[in-house]
């Protein structure tokens, strides 16, 4: 019975968390002016990919170097929709809605497939596909240039403010609005997923894919569920995207873009939702601030070409070394180091879909811990995210196993 | 046989002080001290986990010593990289596993004779190990993981010996042996370690076996040295025996 | 059917440079079981070094030579100067440095350089030669093959007749017993990178001129392209990165050929796919499963 409530109770925290945030964010639109507004409405979008993105890098493990071309496809697929629906005359809020729906079941679909081959592969495998999806990306588009346009890709119906609020707010403030609240849907969705069940499911696979499967963690479906719903979070990404810029195109979601969520993800600390957000944030203003800054020193044309792009490009680059190299600490979601790790607090149990009886210690927190062999490294719950509201371990005994 | 065995005093003295080793938490040897003089057959012995192998890759510098001293004739080691120790005379015999799997028997003693022999001298040295181990001969093109156990055993040891050391450790060489192969591998030990005038560290968990070719014996217990007696005393104290070594 | 022939040999003498280039991923994964994402970008600074070069001197040779040499600094540089530190721990830390140094390569270069593409001469005639009545390979086309062959066949004496590709096979497969028998390990590790990055970096100034164009981008779809190919040979295996080489040089000219360059990213893909879901430990390795 107590399996249900404090679960419940941290749903409904994760829920009213979000909500506080979202409508802060909301709120904050009306402190910016409509260009800072559309870099807002751009940043929401990205971060839900980026989101979708650390909780399957931090959590499970997965290395996708393809999240652009998944962001892409939930593109297109609003856009798709979005014609479709133009031409049958609706418009509007449900216009919007059912184009978000495609984009996000059509990115779901990919992500699907892809998280199929991902369950047989591991690290630089999979990289090396999610890679070949995104640079494939512009021959897709272009063998289909009748549906998909080729290079120039697809423009979208103008979406304008709402009658109601025309004469408060301006147009890049309600996209804003829009892309702001589809980021906190859709972070909040995973940050539930990612305190419950499949959260603990992803970092037991991630911990060691042997243990786990002993305890009944089926490894494989674990990775297609986290490669699914993060392909989800970065079709929904894309999808507002396209709302926002009205267009969808390959020249959008290259190779260099698809490296730069993975620049946000790393530099915010893998598995950490508001490290995403943090990196988000970084990986639209920092070209920006460059080029704003490079304007003002009236660098000679041809060098202040050549320099545009390339510098942002060249900072997030030797950021992510240093990241990696430097701060592996912000790697460790991918992996947590062995030797320092605490005796686990929880148990496999936790992580296991039937209850134990709870008269049989479990072995995973009974097992002494002998010198220098490896500290079981089951399904424990670790405070990648935040800390998990767990009860009371010591005072109540049987929770332990039960919770 | 000339050029691989050189018969006589050659030093190998080893000398471990206050050794103590750790991975991050619990120490696994704590203040570990005994020595070897030049020449004698050491047995470490100790049940499963007991710091054996931890203490030979410490003498090996494979991992990281917390505190004490590894001296060779002595000089301390502590500077001293695991691939220059051979260079010093020091070779470690890994357990059964240790032979390259991928590369012929050939190539894995050809591998530890690099630095030690050039040209012509390489050829005699590795054919004074075919001496030796007469089945390896049969077998130098086989890969390395088509061998037996037994075979494997007799190949890592002649990669040790092809180096011409003057302090041989060995972890657990009969693992997972057969007892008839023991012997055989025990004996060929002895009878090298006296020809070449060898220090020899032998970690076993086989007791009787290591015992019969000791001069003296090591007791660890969960890190500790808990008794360093000669073998014939170790053998026959019934208390030591029940106590630490299971039998 | 003259067309068919024509494809065929021109896949061939494709593949031979995909499997070179896939052979040096090879050579880095065996050495420091790293897949260098970064390869791609390395091998393009070498193929820019040459292309410099060779317009300094008026020399192609000067410049080859000028290229692969590059391509050796380049690994030593990036082995000593970054990789050595990526924590071994994690197997992602390697990946996300490499593409790490690919921004930064890329952007380098796009700095020095300009976004444009780069017209880039070759030392050999570039229209293919007709023997009765069918047009075959290209001069250039034969240059490269031989030539491709010819350092595979010097790589595989290297690694099976001599003390250093002894050490350098030892150090890949057992590292900690090569040290314990006196192999210098890290100096192996730092002249497989060396020595893998010249290989690639010799691809790419061979492939570069004729099919890529040379812009801070053009070793992307290489680096895709061997990566298949070591994917479907497996890793581990310098037969399968030559068999590979050939197999997706061929598919790649016939997609090429018969349906248009566009579609043969997807072909890549497609194939890239069905190998890993089919056998994802690669047609000729021996190992059942692929862990980082």
């Amino acid at each position: 019975m107590n399996r249900l409530i404090p679960s419940m109770a941290r749903t409904t925290r994760i829920v009213v968390a979000g909500a506080i945030l979202t409508t802060i964010a909301i709120g904050g639109t009306f402190l910016l002016d409509p260009y800072r507004n559309y870099q807002l409405a751009t940043i929401a979008a990205i971060f839900c990919a980026t989101a979708g993105l650390t909780l399957l890098v931090g959590l499970s493990g997965q290395l996708s170097l393809g999240h652009a071309a998944l962001m892409a496809v939930g593109g297109y697929g609003y856009a798709l929709a979005n014609t479709v629906l133009t031409e049958a005359g609706i418009d509007g809020a449900l216009r919007f809605v059912i184009g978000m729906m495609a984009g996000v079941v059509t990115a779901g679909g990919l992500g699907l497939l892809l998280g199929l081959a991902a369950a047989r592969l591991q690290g630089p495998y999979l990289a090396g596909l999610t890679l070949a999806v995104v640079i494939a990306l512009p021959a897709v588009t272009a063998v289909f240039s009748g549906v998909l346009g080729g290079d120039e890709g697809l423009q979208t119906a103008y979406d304008g403010v709402p009658t109601l609020l025309r004469t408060a707010i301006a147009v890049e403030q309600w996209q804003a609005w829009v892309s702001i609240l589809v980021a906190g849907v859709v972070v909040t969705a995973l940050a539930i997923l990612a305190r419950g069940r499949l959260g603990l499911h992803m970092r037991a696979v991630r911990d060691d894919e042997v243990a786990a499967g002993l305890n009944g963690v089926r490894a494989g479906r674990v990775k297609v569920a986290a490669f699914t719903w993060s392909a989800v979070a970065a079709g929904a990404g894309g999808a507002v995207l396209c709302f926002v810029t009205q267009s969808v195109s390959p020249g959008a979601y290259t190779l260099a873009f698809s490296l730069l969520l993975v620049v946000a993800v790393v530099v915010g600390g893998l598995g950490s939702i508001g490290g995403a957000a943090i990196g988000s944030a970084l990986i639209v203003l920092l070209p920006w601030l460059i080029e704003t800054a490079a304007g003002t020193l009236e660098l000679p044309a041809g060098l202040e070409q050549r320099l545009a792009g390339n510098v942002a490009i060249l900072v997030f680059g030797a950021l992510l070394i240093m990241v990696a190299i430097a701060w592996p600490a912000r790697l460790a979601g991918a992996r947590r180091r062995t030797r320092t790790a605490p005796k686990p607090t929880g148990t496999i149990a936790d992580a296991t879909t039937t209850p134990r009886d709870p008269a049989v210690p479990d072995t995973g927190s009974a097992a002494p811990t002998r010198h220098g062999s490896p500290v079981p490294r089951g399904a424990r719950p670790d405070d990648l995210v935040a800390p998990i509201n767990a009860p009371d371990h010591k005072s109540v005994p049987a929770d332990q196993i039960e919770r | 046989m000339s050029g691989v065995v050189s018969v006589g005093f050659r030093g190998g003295a080893l000398d471990i002080r206050d050794l103590t080793v750790g991975y991050g938490g619990e120490p696994v040897l704590h203040s570990v001290s005994f020595d070897l003089r030049p020449g004698e057959i050491v047995a470490l012995l100790g049940a499963n986990g007991a710091g054996k192998t931890t203490l030979l890759r410490a003498v090996a510098r494979l991992v990281r010593v917390a505190s004490g001293t590894i001296a060779l004739d002595g000089a301390d080691l502590g500077q001293v990289r695991t691939e220059d120790l051979a260079r010093r005379g020091v070779a470690l015999v890994p357990d059964g596993r240790s032979v390259v799997g991928e590369l012929t028997v050939d190539e894995n003693l050809r591998l530890a004779a690099l630095w030690r022999h050039r040209g012509a001298a390489r050829e005699r040295a590795v054919n004074g190990i075919y001496e030796i181990f007469g089945s390896l001969a049969r077998r130098r093109s086989s890969a390395g993981h088509q061998l037996s156990g037994g075979e494997r055993q007799m190949l890592a040891l002649g990669r040790a010996l092809i180096t011409e050391p003057t302090v041989l450790a060995l972890d657990e060489p009969s693992l997972g042996l057969a007892p008839l192969i023991v012997a055989q591998v025990m004996g060929t030990l002895r009878e090298t370690a006296a020809s070449r005038g060898l220090t020899v560290l032998l970690a076993e968990q086989n007791v009787t076996s290591a015992l019969s070719i000791a001069d003296r014996g090591v007791v660890l217990n969960l890190g500790r040295v808990v008794a360093d007696a000669s073998a014939a005393t170790l053998a026959n104290d019934t208390h030591l025996r029940h106590a630490y070594l299971g039998f | 059917m003259d067309r068919l022939i024509f494809l065929l040999a021109t896949g061939f003498a494709r593949g031979a440079i995909f499997a070179l280039f896939a052979l040096s991923l090879v050579l880095i994964w065996r050495a420091a079981r790293i897949v260098n994402f970064a390869q791609g970008a390395m091998a393009l600074v070498a193929t820019y070094a040459a292309f410099a070069v060779a317009g300094l001197t008026g020399s192609y040779w000067i410049g080859l030579a000028a290229g692969i040499i590059t391509g050796a600094a380049m690994g030593l540089a990036v082995e000593r100067g970054v990789m050595r530190f990526a924590p071994h721990d994690n197997p992602l830390s390697g990946v996300i440095v490499a593409i790490g140094l690919v921004m930064v390569l890329q952007s380098l270069l796009g700095i020095f350089f300009g976004q444009q593409h780069r017209p880039m001469s070759i030392p050999f005639d570039d229209s293919p030669i007709v023997v009765w009545g069918v047009p075959l390979l290209s001069p250039y086309d034969l240059f490269v093959l031989v030539v491709a062959l010819a350092v595979m066949a010097g790589l595989s004496l290297l690694f099976t007749r001599t003390s250093l590709g002894l050490q350098l096979r030892a150090s890949a497969f057992a590292p900690e017993v090569s040290r314990i028998l006196g192999v210098r390990v890290t100096r192996m590790v730092t002249i497989g990178w060396m020595l893998s990055v010249a290989v690639a970096a010799f691809a790419a100034i061979l492939l570069v001129p004729t099919e890529l164009g040379l812009n801070p981008h053009s070793t992307d779809v290489l680096f895709l392209y061997a990566f298949t190919v070591a994917v479907v040979g497996g890793l581990d295996s310098t037969v399968g990165a030559l068999v590979g080489g050939v197999i997706v040089g061929v598919t790649m000219t016939l997609v090429t050929g018969y349906l248009g360059a566009t579609v043969a990213p997807i072909g890549v893909l497609v194939l890239l796919v069905a190998v890993l879901l089919m056998r994802p430990s690669g047609i000729f390795s021996m190992r059942e499963v692929r862990s980082a």
